[in-house]
């Protein structure tokens, strides 16, 4: 049985794929026929993949805000909430933004650099 | 009692501005950074206590001759309703004083960290969907990023080292050694808890101009101490270089070619080294860099002696002066 997490990242994958929103059903049966080229073992364990596992799968995404709902409809529709690219340019933001009271989250191998250090940096690394 | 708040109230003054900018000047912190980061610890840490046991001292001189006996007192005066009207207005006005910068303090850290905790969390999650995991081991994730980025989120167990396509693909499989070991020196120096508490002082005291100084100076100094790591096993030129490529393709950069020509790089103009400190904004990158290229020796052990010296009383000075009066009588 693949792990929530890696279930997690196929519904994911899948939602971010495809154009509109789609059922818990509808993923169930696109898990069970995709094999995933990053963790392989994905597939064909999708096969004995219930209904609600899935459905737990997406009430997690849902919590955290990755996925939402269309409400009145039966069964449940599921899109993503944001492309894949807008979910990465956030990350990028969250690394490259230099706020006081985000510097302490993460440490980066490069800060932001200023035009005078580019400008130090290019003299000191002798002239280009 | 009455001098020991006098004194304390200097030291505390002393602190937050003077001894700060003197060091944030200095040139030494390049040569040995661990005893300038602890330098700068006994200074934030000293820097609080005088400036809550100046204040505390102080507003309980009339009721008691030392700060135990004192604290006895207004405990009295607290619990059991005993009369207050020893007290001055003064006296008052400093031991509230007192006690919300305490408790302003000890609030700010504890939701700094709560608010890191959030955002690292969420960091991780979307991390989890959207990075592949990296041939160069455990705990190393590739990002989906033309620009060259690399950095690291720490966690504990969880802690994940992230790098971008665009940075795999600028740099040779040394550099990537080198920049590997810059990022897991962090994670085992356990840096992020100098980050928290350097950014929870600098959040909790945003007017004074310690904090910003001791924030900028540890945010530099780790990542000194992360590049001496990667020199144990990396060439100084690999470094350089690795550095070099990922500010230069920085998207936060302007659009500056490095020129890589000569990779030894050995006869940096000698004017230039350390230049960059003289306008008080601390460029990390570029002292790093001129660090690298041309190497002090480390203090001398007697001088880091004497720094550590200096830590030591820093911290025993305020808490002698506060405790010991009151633990002798």
């Amino acid at each position: 049985m693949a792990s929530l997490g890696e279930l997690e990242r196929a519904v994911m994958d899948l939602l971010w794929a495809g154009q509109e929103a789609a059922t818990a059903n509808t993923l169930r049966d696109l898990l069970a026929q995709s094999t995933h080229p990053q963790d392989g073992t994905a597939g064909h364990e999708g096969k004995d993949l219930a209904v609600t596992t899935v459905l737990t799968v997406l009430s997690r995404l849902e919590r955290k805000g990755l996925v939402e709902r269309e409400r009145g409809t039966r069964p449940h529709r599921y899109q993503a909430v944001s492309s894949r690219a807008d979910h990465t340019a956030e990350l990028m933001h969250e690394v490259l933004g230099s706020a006081p009271d985000r510097e302490a989250v993460l440490a980066r191998f490069i800060g932001s650099v200023t035009d005078n250090e580019a400008e130090t940096l290019r003299k000191l690394l002798g002239r280009s | 009692m009455f001098w020991t708040s006098y004194f304390l109230a200097v030291l505390a003054i002393a602190l937050a501005w003077p001894v700060p900018i003197l060091l944030s000047r200095a040139q030494w912190p390049a040569r040995s950074p661990f005893t300038a980061m602890l330098l700068w610890q006994a200074i934030a840490l000293a820097g609080g206590l005088s400036m809550i046991g100046a204040m505390l001292v102080y507003g309980l001189e009339p009721v008691g001759d030392n700060l135990l006996s004192g604290l006895r007192a207004l405990a009295g005066m607290v619990f059991n309703n005993a009369p207050t009207t020893d007290l001055g207005f003064w006296h008052i006005f400093a031991l509230s004083a007192a006690a919300l910068l305490t408790a302003h303090l000890v609030f700010t850290l504890l939701l700094t960290y709560y608010k890191i905790q959030r955002q690292r969390r969420r960091h991780r999650e979307l991390l989890d969907l959207l990075a592949s995991p990296s041939a160069d081991g455990p705990g190393t994730v590739v990002l989906n990023v033309d620009s060259p980025v690399a950095y690291c989120l720490p966690g504990g167990a969880r802690s994940v080292t992230v790098l971008s396509d665009g940075l795999m693909a600028a740099l040779e499989p040394a550099e990537l050694r080198a920049v590997l070991i810059h990022e897991n020196a962090h994670l085992s120096q356990r840096h992020h808890l100098l980050l928290w508490a350097f950014a929870a002082w600098r959040q909790a005291l945003p007017w004074l101009p310690t904090t910003r100084l001791a924030q900028d100076s540890v945010n530099s100094l780790i990542e000194m101490l992360a590049d001496d790591v990667a020199l144990k096993t990396e060439s100084k030129a690999t470094l350089i270089k690795a550095i070099a490529i990922v500010a230069s393709g920085s998207p936060t950069a302007p659009a500056t070619r490095l020129a890589f020509g000569e990779p030894g790089l050995p006869d940096a103009d000698p004017s230039q080294p350390g230049a960059t400190g003289g306008t008080g904004s601390a460029g990390t990158t570029a002292s790093r860099v001129s660090r690298l290229l041309s190497p002090q020796p480390p203090l001398p052990d007697a001088l880091r002696a004497a720094v550590l010296a200096v830590c030591v009383l820093l911290l025993a000075l305020p808490t002698a002066l506060l405790l010991v009066p009151g633990l002798l009588g």
